[in-house]
């Protein structure tokens, strides 16, 4: 294998096509370096992160000036490339960035000053490294003379992030900068994807450099294997065709790797269940009639039921995650595992692989797709009857639903179903972390992917606004729904500013239940009702501290509030007609809602309860 | 638990040490030994690292190894098909009563003696841990006033080498 990587593939991100308001193409062909512009120019390092970026095929960034950082940002002015969008707070900066590449394929990018700027983006770095989201975050860094010296504003953020990116830089040479920067593209956007920090002192960025771009980079450790081997997929294929109760796990692989439409394929031809994790979900349509929906730990009955009851698990881009297997040990234990994956690492780390195979998610479905066809003329169409009748049974028993609370006051998950159902599909929805991300994944149809985004492996609250204003950034014909809740609200509402005056149309939906609204759940569940701190005092009954609705009008947007359930459809279609300034519709909701299905932490699945104290005895079902 | 000696080729780069002490620390996974060292070539370095791991946990170090964007290549070395060195200094108490029978210890394990004082010598010894313990159990009754041990040094034996391939491809990009 060659230890230099044609630059054409530097640039290749994977991923839809650009917005068609971009002048920038999605996919910047392979030209000679001197068709960069600037190459060859003598000019500032400054100068030369700009040049980078746009050689980068970048066409905004998020981002706050610092001292550490100021020389750049000169140069940025006149740049015409790129669109600069100023946050209020670097952690928007990262979860903007976050979110513009979730919703487009493309890398995000976002820049910080040192010090106290690069350790505001710990928390979306280690966010988007958990998600696998490709990103690339410039920091400033003091001056290289001063590195060492705890000078003001210094942080070794190279050393702070190095456990939460996939890789980072430290650049004091001027000269090094376009190298760097084409690297850290490469590899945020190839393999499992992944957010990449290029931390540059201050004196690199005043420095004299002749800009050169990069032909080749030099990565001799980097290799991904993208390639699936075929004896392995063969092997997989066999099994698929013969599994008398197979089905598809689905991860967040498959849509990182635009692989919907293969999965698509692949699942038609199998006749299999499909269940779509958290991070999957719009993977594959919620209407196809072999999609069981989301398993887990608010999954539904029967996708959860089919993963322990599988004779034969294909899991393709997943990774085991714990709110998936519940208790490891008891997770599906009649099925032979197939495991696909682009990261080797997680094969067989948390359960054991029988059939591994590494490589691009797309090649991999569409060759054991290929594979299958063989197969079945080779072994006939699989009997998958009973197992439907099993599946379609649990489907009745088991709808997704919810009952209404003690208190009469408005559903939450009423909220959330409306706003989907009305709305549509071609929609982006963005969630915060809590209970409304989890009835935002159960109640709404997802159609299609990229259309569901939210903080699935670190749990970052705070994640919706700044996401949902990069969704909406690089989706801006789309409508882009932030559904979040009081507590995370709280935590980075202060980007609506940025949304309102960058003309960034966002929609708001508060899940308002005036409190942490999952660590109450598991109050009332496992601690007696002991509600330690989990009261926010926004919602019904309650001081209204702050009110939202002011709050969203001291932002510039528009403040809605909705109480009632005969309100919710027509606040919904209001806020969707509103189009020139961001949205924020304040559903005060009843707090006593909680998230069913369940499985509680570290317990089998076997344990799901459906509502509280009904457990489901699908061990019988046979 | 069973002792298991990776040797990984690296760029030599600042910073590179530390990726690969703190994904150690991370993941959970325990550090018997560290050395770390240049190579016949410049722009490569060579960790020998040897880890109290399971067989599985194993092969979780090595993809975890390898999917640090600096690392090289990664080959454990088995006991037997490979050469393992440890470098040993210490220094024993040796006066004129003792140091005839000090001496014959050093020459008992092959050992040397690199700095003699009238109260105590240096000794010099390279091996594996069996040769250097049971040096230093000989040693002992005379009284070890000080003592250093570098991490395990190794290499596979035979005609091949596992920089071959991935050296010919960093001079091809050079």
């Amino acid at each position: 294998m060659s230890t230099t990587v044609n630059r054409s593939s530097t640039a290749a991100v994977r991923g839809p096509a650009a917005p068609t308001r971009s002048p920038i193409p999605a996919r910047p062909r392979a030209q000679a370096s001197s068709a960069v512009e600037g190459e060859g120019e003598r000019m500032t390092g400054a100068s030369a992160i700009v040049r980078s970026l746009e050689a980068a095929g970048t066409d905004v960034v998020f981002g706050l000036p610092g001292g550490a950082i100021l020389p750049t940002y000169d140069p940025l002015l006149d740049s015409t490339k790129l669109r600069h969008i100023l946050v209020r707070h670097e952690q928007g900066a990262g979860h903007a960035a976050s979110g513009y590449a979730h919703a487009t394929g493309r890398v995000g990018v976002c820049i910080a000053t040192s010090g106290p700027g690069a350790t505001n983006l710990v928390t979306p770095l280690a966010d988007a490294n958990m998600d696998s989201v490709p990103m690339v975050a410039i920091t400033g860094q003091v001056g290289a003379s001063l590195i060492g010296t705890d000078a003001f504003q210094e942080a070794d953020i190279v050393g702070v992030t190095m456990p939460v990116t996939k890789h980072s830089f430290l650049v004091t040479d001027a000269a090094e900068i376009p190298a760097r920067i084409a690297e850290a593209f490469h590899i945020a956007a190839t393999g499992r994807p992944g957010p990449v920090l290029v931390d540059i002192a201050k004196s690199a960025q005043t420095s004299e450099m002749t800009f050169h771009w990069p032909d080749e980079l030099e990565l001799p450790g980097y290799h991904p294997t993208v390639k699936p081997h075929l004896k392995q997929v063969r092997e997989a294929a066999r099994l698929l065709a013969t599994a008398k109760r197979p089905v598809l796990y689905v991860g967040g692989g498959v849509i990182r790797g635009n692989a919907s439409e293969a999965l698509r394929a692949l699942t038609d031809l199998s006749g299999a269940p499909v269940v779509t994790t958290l991070m999957a979900r719009g993977a594959l349509p919620d209407t196809h009639p072999q999609h069981l929906g989301m398993p887990g730990m608010h999954g539904t009955v029967p996708a959860v039921a089919a993963l322990q009851r599988a004779d034969l698990i294909v899991a393709l881009g997943t990774r085991f995650d714990d709110r998936v297997t519940g208790l490891l040990s008891s997770f599906a234990p009649l099925a032979t595992v197939v495991h696909a994956d682009i990261d080797p690492a997680e094969i067989s780390k948390n359960r054991r692989a029988d059939v591994p195979i590494v490589g691009e998610i797309n090649d991999v479905i569409t060759e054991m797709t290929r594979e299958l066809v063989k197969e079945h003329e080779q072994h006939g169409l699989p009997d998958l009857e009973g197992w439907w009748a099993q599946l379609g049974k649990l489907r009745e028993t088991y709808p997704r639903g919810w009952h209404a609370t003690e208190d009469g006051l408005l559903a939450p998950q009423h909220v959330i179903e409306r706003l989907g159902k009305i709305t549509g599909p071609e929609a982006v929805y963005v969630a915060g972390v809590g209970q409304h991300q989890m009835w935002a994944a159960q109640f709404i149809n997802y159609e299609r992917p990229r259309s569901w985004l939210n903080s699935g492996g670190l749990g970052t609250m705070g994640y919706a606004v700044p996401a949902a204003m990069g969704a909406k950034v690089g989706q801006p014909d789309r409508t882009v729904w932030a559904i979040d809740g009081d507590g995370c609200f709280q935590m980075t509402n202060q980007e609506l500013a940025t949304c309102a005056i960058e003309g960034i149309p966002i929609k708001v939906a508060l899940i308002n239940n005036s409190s942490l609204g999952m660590v109450r759940q598991w109050q009332t569940l496992f601690y007696d009702g002991r509600y330690s701190h989990t009261e926010l005092s926004t919602g019904h009954g309650s001081r209204r501290i702050p009110d939202f609705v002011k709050l969203a009008e001291a932002y510039g947007c528009v403040g809605l509030r909705c109480e009632s359930e005969k309100d919710v459809d027509a606040t919904i279609k209001r806020a969707n007609e509103i189009d020139d300034v961001p949205v924020v519709v304040d559903f005060t909701v009843s707090r006593d809602a909680m998230v069913w299905p369940m499985v509680a932490s570290g317990v089998s699945n076997d344990a799901i309860q459906y509502a509280r104290g009904i457990t489901p005895d699908f061990e019988r079902e046979d | 638990m069973s002792r298991h000696t990776l040797s990984v080729l690296v760029e030599n780069k600042p910073g590179v040490l530390t990726r690969v002490a703190a994904l150690f620390a991370r993941r959970a996974f325990n550090i018997h030994s560290l050395a770390v060292g240049p190579t016949e070539h410049d722009d490569v370095s060579r960790i020998t690292v040897v880890v109290d791991v399971e067989e599985l946990p194993l092969e979780q170090v090595t993809k975890q190894l390898n999917k640090l964007v600096n690392v090289i290549k990664i080959v454990e070395l088995e006991d037997r098909a490979s050469v393992q060195r440890e470098l040993l200094l210490v220094k024993v108490k040796a006066d004129d009563a003792s140091r005839t029978a000090v001496l014959q210890v050093v020459e008992l394990f092959r050992a040397h003696v690199v700095d003699v004082a009238p109260e105590a010598v240096t000794i010099e010894a390279t091996g594996g841990p069996d040769k250097l313990g049971a040096l230093l159990t000989a040693l002992e009754p005379y009284g070890v006033r000080e003592m250093v041990k570098s991490g395990t040094v190794a290499i596979g034996r035979g005609a091949r080498s596992m920089s071959d391939r991935a050296l010919e491809r960093l001079s091809r990009s050079a």
